[in-house]
């Protein structure tokens, strides 16, 4: 019975540290009210549990000690009872009743991710994190619009394979370049990849999303307090996936203005890839082109879809910037090519795979890669 | 019985010696055994790998291991003790028990039941090889999620192929178990009159049927995605990545019962045995594990809550997935209700059967707590979610093993088992096994991500206990081997039944199980 009053221990260590939201034991401390809906939701969950447990585990221990052999007790011949069966039936079905219906609170919350006040697009790659604050809706439009960003581990490799450097105190949970947010705003952060599936991860916020390449998914927080939060990536996604952290730093608006009106030129400047969504990355290089000549919307939809094929020059696409591939194209005229990208052609689908777009977006992305690869 | 069997023994002297015998036995007892020491293997193998993913998380840094290797370790140790060591095992069990329990003179297909094992080893072959190919063996994780592992080198391929056999092997296993509970059941013996264990046989082999085909349906798309210019799980191509994890978890979510309900099945023979009292709510023990079967198709999607699927998908996803909470529930109150106001004894089936109550059913609460979908959002892909599996399958499936193992013992061998050893393996087991897990709780509250070689500092001193006791827990299971083959070798005789409560049909022959047995069945009142 040592191991019981271990799990006793480890269970009463596990519920205290709860309490005392010692991150410890139990989930880390809530900065967003999704994430203490979380956490007050497993403390419920964990009670409850707690509560059944002791009653069976008391009554099998009850048993164990007083119905063995040992000392004598015959045993009963019993083996069925209907009202005792419906009984432990109904009442764990009542209980899970209780315990949905917080649950489901929560997850509508979690899932409203309109009306933000700024929105970040997070790409996960193989192995760190690019991120883009978009144009959006919201009051925050504008301030930061177009900044974007690469976030690699910076944990030297020192640290990590000599186990004679002193490790650092965020060890692992360092980025060059920090996510800053403004604290009191609702984010919305898109996720998806460039290559394999990531999982954007910060456990105080309670928000966890799956970063999937080819597709947008969204989450949302809002920050109480300013301080800096860590996380991970949180799906396994090859060699260094525990060697991609996020970093967030959660700063009063007027520092957040401060920041991004320091970010924006640097960043129109250096435009890195950070904001090409699909499969096939786009150079760095083309996409400074982008940034400053591209029409706005081609260059949306070149990089929300055509940049799948036509960054990497998969299935036979022209690559965009090879001039070679595009000189016999660019000779038959943009209209004939406008036409080929609508109705599609060889191993292109109409308009990309897409059939939401409308032809005008087509023609758009068209002269957007005619404009990169003349 | 040497009158009665002297048919049998003309034919055990005509039986192939020696490596002929194992190779072309049809015989149900020989090919159980077959299956119990390739499982066993494999167990070994898989906990070796297990040893290798401790060894290097023992403390922050990178010491041992390259990351890529790690992360083949932690994918090889999954696929291996999933489909190595687990299920092969419980058909083994299938293979010994059945036919002695329902007073069948052997399996319904005995040469399929031959291949079926013998697919096996091949098998394993393949997946132990894929670690010397260029580019070694996947690290893509057991779920093997694309487009990850369409980017692996060609040990995801043999890993794939490994997989199609393992299912074949299955698939055939579960029909003949399939055929022969159906037709062979001794005359008298009504589908309400079985065994539970081979109640809870039945329903895992219509679940096998049911998903092992998908499981190959979602591999080979894998396969086609990398070699033959498919796009199941390319968006560029139209595809979808998801698509993967929703074909893999429709297999895998049933997966998981088939490897907990004949665990059920054996805990609900050693139980009464050792309480010296019928089981409690026979005909609900029945219809619980009939309920978790169906439901069990119904609830894949909550191994994908962070996907981003939309709130109606999660909500029901949820309700469905915390109302497995109800008839597992029901499993649980009759298993205490058995033993309440009987007379125990606690002989080490008995104490790995009650130790799997007590650990499987913390298992099963934090299981609840992954159900939750907000709370799952929290903690899925972290320490907990290992925390909660290997509650369930390692004091789940693996201690009913161990119950199961040392129950029929003395029937397989005609020798008892040491029971001062059996006991040690118990209480060892028990209390390693709790330090190497019961951390992790906390390791993956506090947001320690799964599958990474390396963690932050915080995670330190869990990490270092969770590995002291994953050594500890590995050792100890030596002692388990060197149980068996002393009770192979020798020990006192086994009467025919050995367990004063025991009351199927396995403990009327003698022990050992003659090579043949209910050739003329049994009649069952």
């Amino acid at each position: 019975m040592k191991k019981l009053s271990l799990i006793a221990l480890a269970t009463a260590m596990c519920l205290s540290g709860g309490i005392a939201a010692a991150s410890r034991y139990g989930l880390q401390d809530p900065q967003t009210s999704i994430a203490r809906d979380i956490y007050s939701l497993h403390t419920l969950i964990l009670w409850i549990c707690v509560v059944i447990f002791v009653a069976v585990f008391g009554a099998m221990f009850y048993s164990i000690f007083k119905h063995r052999k040992s000392v004598g007790h015959k045993a009963a011949h019993f083996h069925e009872n209907t009202t005792v069966e419906v009984i432990w039936t109904v009442i764990p079905f009542v209980i899970l009743l209780g315990m949905a219906y917080p649950a489901t609170k929560t997850i509508i919350e979690m899932k409203d991710t309109s009306n933000p006040d700024l929105t970040i697009k997070a790409t996960g790659y193989q192995w760190k994190w690019g991120y883009e604050y978009i144009k959006g809706e919201g009051s925050l439009t504008g301030v930061s619009d177009g900044v974007s960003f690469y976030s690699n581990l910076s944990t030297p490799q020192e640290q990590i394979h000599d186990p004679k450097v002193q490790k650092g105190e965020n060890y692992l949970l360092e980025v060059d370049n920090e996510l800053v947010v403004p604290v009191g705003k609702k984010v919305r952060i898109l996720t998806t990849a460039a290559d394999v599936i990531h999982a954007f991860w910060v456990p105080a916020f309670g928000v966890k999303q799956d970063a999937i390449p080819g597709f947008i998914r969204d989450t949302w927080f809002k920050v109480d307090q300013p301080g800096v939060y860590r996380g991970q990536c949180a799906e396994l996604c090859g060699k260094e996936h525990g060697f991609m952290p996020i970093v967030v730093r959660a700063v009063s608006e007027e520092e957040f203005k401060d920041w991004a009106s320091k970010q924006k030129p640097a960043a129109v400047a250096a435009a890195p890839a950070a904001d090409a969504t699909q499969v096939a990355a786009v150079a760095p290089a083309a996409d400074a082109t982008a940034a400053a000549a591209g029409p706005v919307d081609g260059k949306k939809t070149y990089e929300g879809l055509c940049a799948a094929c036509h960054g990497a020059g998969i299935a036979g696409a022209p690559k965009v910037g090879d001039k070679a591939a595009w000189t016999a194209r660019l000779a038959q005229g943009d209209a004939t090519l406008a036409k080929h990208a609508i109705e599609g052609i060889r191993a292109m689908p109409a308009k990309g795979g897409n059939p939401a777009l409308s032809d005008a977006e087509v023609k758009a992305a068209v002269e957007h890669m005619v404009g990169l690869s003349k | 019985m040497e009158a009665v069997h002297g048919h049998d023994h003309a034919h055990d002297h005509h039986h192939p010696t020696g490596i002929t015998r194992w190779l072309t036995t049809t015989n149900h007892k020989d090919i159980g055994s077959m299956y119990l020491w390739f499982s066993f293997t494999m167990f070994i193998t898989g906990g070796i790998l297990a040893l290798g993913i401790r060894a290097e998380l023992f403390q922050p840094g990178l010491q041992l291991w390259k990351p890529e290797f790690f992360n083949q370790l932690t994918t090889m140790h999954g696929l291996m003790m999933v489909f190595g060591a687990i299920m092969p095992a419980f058909v083994g069990f299938a293979n010994w028990q059945i036919p002695l329990m329902i007073g069948a003179s052997d399996m319904a297909f005995a040469r399929m039941n031959n291949f079926s094992f013998w697919l096996l080893p091949p098998a394993a072959l393949l997946l132990a090889s894929s670690f010397f190919v260029p580019g070694g063996a996947t690290g893509a994780g057991w779920t093997l999620y694309a487009p990850l592992s369409v980017q692996q080198g060609m040990g995801m391929d043999l890993a794939i192929f490994a997989v199609h056999i393992m299912g074949a092997s299955s698939i055939m296993g579960s029909i003949n178990i399939i055929v022969t509970i159906l037709n062979m059941r001794a005359p008298g013996m009504t589908l309400m009159k079985m065994p539970l264990f081979v109640w809870t046989w039945l329903i895992t082999a219509y679940l096998l049927i049911a998903v092992m085909p998908v499981l190959a349906g979602a591999v080979t798309m894998l396969l086609t995605d990398r070699h033959f210019g498919t796009n199941f799980f390319n968006a560029a191509g139209g595809g979808d990545p998801v698509l993967y994890q929703h074909v893999f978890w429709f297999f895998g979510h049933p997966e998981v019962y088939i490897m907990i309900l004949p665990a059920f099945g054996i805990v609900s023979q050693v139980i009464p045995t050792f309480a010296r009292k019928p089981l409690f709510g026979y005909a609900s023990m029945v219809y619980a594990t009939a309920s978790i079967a169906i439901l069990s198709f119904i609830v894949w999607a909550h191994h994908m809550f962070v996907t981003g699927m939309p709130a109606a998908g999660q909500l029901f996803f949820m309700y469905a997935t915390m109302l497995i909470a109800v008839p597992t529930g029901v499993k649980v109150f009759n298993w205490v209700a058995t033993m309440w106001k009987g007379s125990m004894t606690f002989e080490t089936p008995m104490l790995f059967s009650v130790g799997f109550l007590f650990v499987f059913t913390m298992g099963g609460f934090t299981g609840l707590v992954c159900a939750v979908a907000p709370i799952d959002i929290q903690i899925q892909d972290t320490y907990y979610v290992v925390a909660h599996f290997h509650y369930v399958l390692v004091a789940g499936s693996l201690f009913a093993l161990f119950s199961g193992t040392y129950f029929w013992l003395p029937k397989w061998t005609g020798h008892m088992y040491d029971e001062k050893l059996g006991k040690l393996h118990f209480w060892l087991s028990m209390i390693f096994f709790n330090m190497t897990f019961f951390v992790m709780h906390f390791l993956g509250l506090a947001g320690m991500p799964r599958r990474i070689p390396d963690y932050s500092q915080q995670f330190a001193d869990f990490n270092m206990i969770a590995s002291i006791g994953a050594f500890g827990f590995g050792l100890t299971q030596l002692i388990f081997l060197a149980v068996i083959i002393k009770c192979i070798k020798g020990g006192p005789k086994a009467p025919a039944k050995p367990w004063e409560g025991a009351d199927t049909l396995e403990w009327t022959l003698p022990s050992p199980a003659p090579y043949h047995t209910f050739e003329t069945p049994p009649v069952v009142k």
